[in-house]
């Protein structure tokens, strides 16, 4: 029954998500009008700019697990920090892939050294070492605690690497939004933006709700095998 | 939670600590050594990958210097606490009456130190090498070393409490920190680059970057570092 | 809690330098992984006691030893210290832990490893260093790095370390570990004098041989329990 109910619950949210997904697609391809000098690739914008932002917002989340972990010391922080971070690096990934496949046709390479694309890609390296550190800690509590503590110092910079962008030029399309004057957005493409990070953090809490259930799911199983060790004879 | 309950002052502990790093490190020179070597080695290499002209000395000179010494930082910072490890002396510090907090700035003095005489040697060769006229602005240079440094040494000590309990420590501290470490690079080479330029002048933008990212690490260690002693 | 840690301040107003601690232990677990060290091991160690801590390799003794000094964090429990405020600078003071482990550098001389430790407790005084470095006979080389000692010169030092700052509850791990026949009866002399003063002492050995004419007190650990507390007969005239 209870089980059901979750099968239940989660064909919803998948089948709801899937939805929204399809009307962003409808509303990039259809509603959204052409760029005027970028041409059609210049629709990859979207998603490009919609994920980067949808990333951010699990490495956030990861951050707060990583306070309340440090503050509060339940494993639920730790499980919530370790699913936001896979799921906010698969983000983060789109946003790298996505990136050179609109620069190629736009600026003629696939990758340029620009510092927006460059701190993306630093973003990304610090939350694979946030993985690989805890693939290398074997107590849990410490795993918990040593990546807490280097989860926070990696949010901690994610706005100093951004800053540097402002202070070191950049060559990047970066004022289009909430940039300086002359930058603005038409206001279908807003919407239709708007509409592709809805889509986004659905994906998003979506793919938490699973990967924090996979945790969680971890974590019975080793305490039933404790159990089970603690009481050899016992069989439940 | 331990507390700053030292009653011994956190300075007089951090000098203490101090004092001990220094001393067993003056001893053995192993951390000196290896690291002079590795950036000499460094430096030397990376004249082969090119033949570098006046200008090109000039453009490419300040980047190298300071990935060389990221590079250096990063490995010679890594037995800082794995030394702790080796006879359980880390549960000794813990066992102390002293401020955690202390344990870190002694260790992160010590290894400030360290680098900066590595640094102090490397500078007439890397001068002499990539002919590149440092003397008139030596005072802003040994500013822009110190900022860059501290912003590496402070990040690195903590990182270094974190990869000793790990496996592959060795590998690994290199892996976390150089990303972090990025914002620094950046600042330290513009500011670098700037005073060895034709007309040398001083890249106040940078500097504040780089007094900002070592307060801000500064004050998360102070914070955090604590968590870390835990067993 | 909160009435639990304004009494034991209380405590330590009246006692600031505690010559005696007795030892709580309060249904303490400590889990690695899958594996537990300790299970719900509760154990009163009054002040003044003589526990000898049985039992063999991997039962659990060094775990216990290291949750009563605080070294590491029970995973489910209490660790209690009585007659200091937990968080006064005392309690750290009272716990004189002999690890495992040496807790020395072998980087610096004898004399050096223990200055810097007296440093770190706010002892300036040369001439108690100097007294601890002949009561172990180490003086003639105490300007000898630690790495070139003998295994029984590290131990006897490593003791020095833990009782020079003249802490009330003792807690030893294997303190005979290397030492000869000299060496034991160094160890059992400074014990017994130790015994004599009131301090509260915990020797963790698999044998029960060594310094069992001191103990009051018998516990056995086995897979992460006590599974026997007795007194030892010669106890009844100490």
């Amino acid at each position: 029954m209870h089980r059901n109910g979750i099968h239940r619950s989660r064909l919803v949210g998948t089948l709801a998500v899937a939805a929204l997904m399809g009307i962003a697609g409808y509303a990039i391809f259809f509603l959204a009008p052409t760029e005027r000098t970028m041409g059609e690739i210049q629709r990859i914008f979207y998603f490009h700019v919609a994920s980067a932002w949808t990333a951010f917002l699990a490495f956030f989340l990861v951050f707060v697990a990583n306070l309340s972990y440090l503050v509060r010391r339940r494993p639920v922080w730790d499980q919530l920090a370790v699913s936001a971070a896979e799921v906010g690096i698969a983000f983060c990934t789109v946003v790298l892939l996505t990136g050179p496949i609109w620069a190629k046709p736009v600026w003629g390479i696939w990758w340029t050294w620009d510092a927006r694309l460059t701190s993306t890609f630093v973003l990304w390296l610090l939350y694979v070492g946030y993985l690989l550190l805890r693939s290398l800690v074997e107590d849990p509590t410490r795993r918990a605690v040593t990546s807490a503590v280097f989860g926070i110092f990696a949010f901690l910079d994610v706005p100093i690497v951004y800053m540097s962008i402002r202070w070191w030029r950049t060559q990047h399309p970066a004022p289009v939004i909430a940039g300086g004057e002359g930058s603005g957005l038409d206001p279908t493409m807003w919407r239709v933006l708007l509409v592709c990070l809805a889509a986004l953090v659905a994906l998003l809490v979506l793919l938490l709700r699973q990967r924090f259930r996979l945790e969680q799911l971890h974590s019975e199983l080793e305490d039933l095998r404790l159990r089970i060790s603690a009481n050899p004879g016992n069989r439940f | 939670m331990k507390e700053l309950v030292g009653s011994m002052g956190i300075g007089t502990a951090t000098y203490w600590i101090l004092a001990k790093e220094l001393r067993a490190e003056l001893r053995t020179r192993e951390l000196l050594h290896t690291t002079l070597v590795f950036v000499l080695l460094v430096v030397v290499l990376f004249s082969f990958t090119f033949e570098p002209t006046r200008e090109e000395s000039r453009r490419y000179g300040p980047g190298l210097l300071w990935l060389a010494l990221l590079f250096a930082g990063s490995l010679m910072l890594q037995p800082s606490f794995v030394r702790e490890q080796n006879n359980d002396t880390l549960s000794a510090l813990r066992l102390a009456p002293i401020a955690p907090f202390s344990i870190f700035l002694g260790k992160a003095l010590a290894n400030f130190l360290f680098l900066t005489v590595a640094e102090l040697l490397l500078l007439p060769i890397f001068a002499a090498l990539y002919d590149v006229t440092i003397l008139p602005v030596l005072g802003e240079i040994l500013v822009v070393l110190a900022l860059g440094t501290a912003g590496m040494v402070t990040t690195g000590t903590v990182f270094a409490a974190i990869g000793a309990q790990a496996r592959m420590r060795e590998l690994l501290l290199p892996l976390l920190l150089l990303p972090l470490l990025v914002p620094v690079l950046i600042a330290s080479v513009t500011a670098t680059a700037s005073l060895l330029a034709q007309e040398p002048a001083m890249d106040w933008t940078a500097m504040k970057f780089l007094i900002g990212f070592d307060v801000i690490y500064l004050a998360a260690s102070a914070l955090l570092f604590e968590f870390l002693l835990e067993d | 809690m909160f009435a639990e840690s304004s009494t034991a301040l209380a405590s330590g107003l009246v006692n600031p330098h505690p010559t005696s601690v007795g030892l709580y232990l309060e249904r303490v677990s400590k889990r690695y992984g899958l594996l537990y060290a300790l299970r719900e091991v509760s154990l009163q160690i009054r002040a003044g006691e003589f526990v000898l801590l049985l039992g063999p390799n991997g039962c659990g003794k060094t775990t216990l030893l290291r949750v009563a000094a605080r070294l590491c964090q029970p995973t489910s429990g209490r660790v209690v210290l009585e007659g200091v405020a937990p968080e006064a600078p005392e309690s750290v003071r009272a716990i004189g832990y002999l690890g495992h482990q040496t807790l020395l550098y072998d980087e610096l001389t004898g004399a050096e490893n223990l200055r810097f430790f007296a440093r770190l407790y706010g002892i300036q005084s040369e001439s108690l260093l100097n007294e601890w470095l002949q009561a172990t006979e180490l003086w003639p080389r105490r300007n000898d790095l630690v790495r070139t000692y003998s295994r029984g010169m590290r131990q006897r030092l490593s003791i020095a370390r833990t009782l020079f700052h003249d802490p009330a509850l003792l807690l030893l791990d294997e303190p005979t570990t290397g030492l000869d026949q000299n060496g034991l009866a160094w160890l059992g002399r400074t014990l017994a004098r130790l015994r004599q003063q009131g301090k509260t002492i915990v020797v963790s050995t698999h044998s029960r041989e060594a310094l069992a004419e001191l103990a009051t007190r018998y516990v056995t650990l086995a897979a992460g329990t006590v599974v026997d507390d007795a007194v030892p007969h010669h106890s009844a005239q100490p």
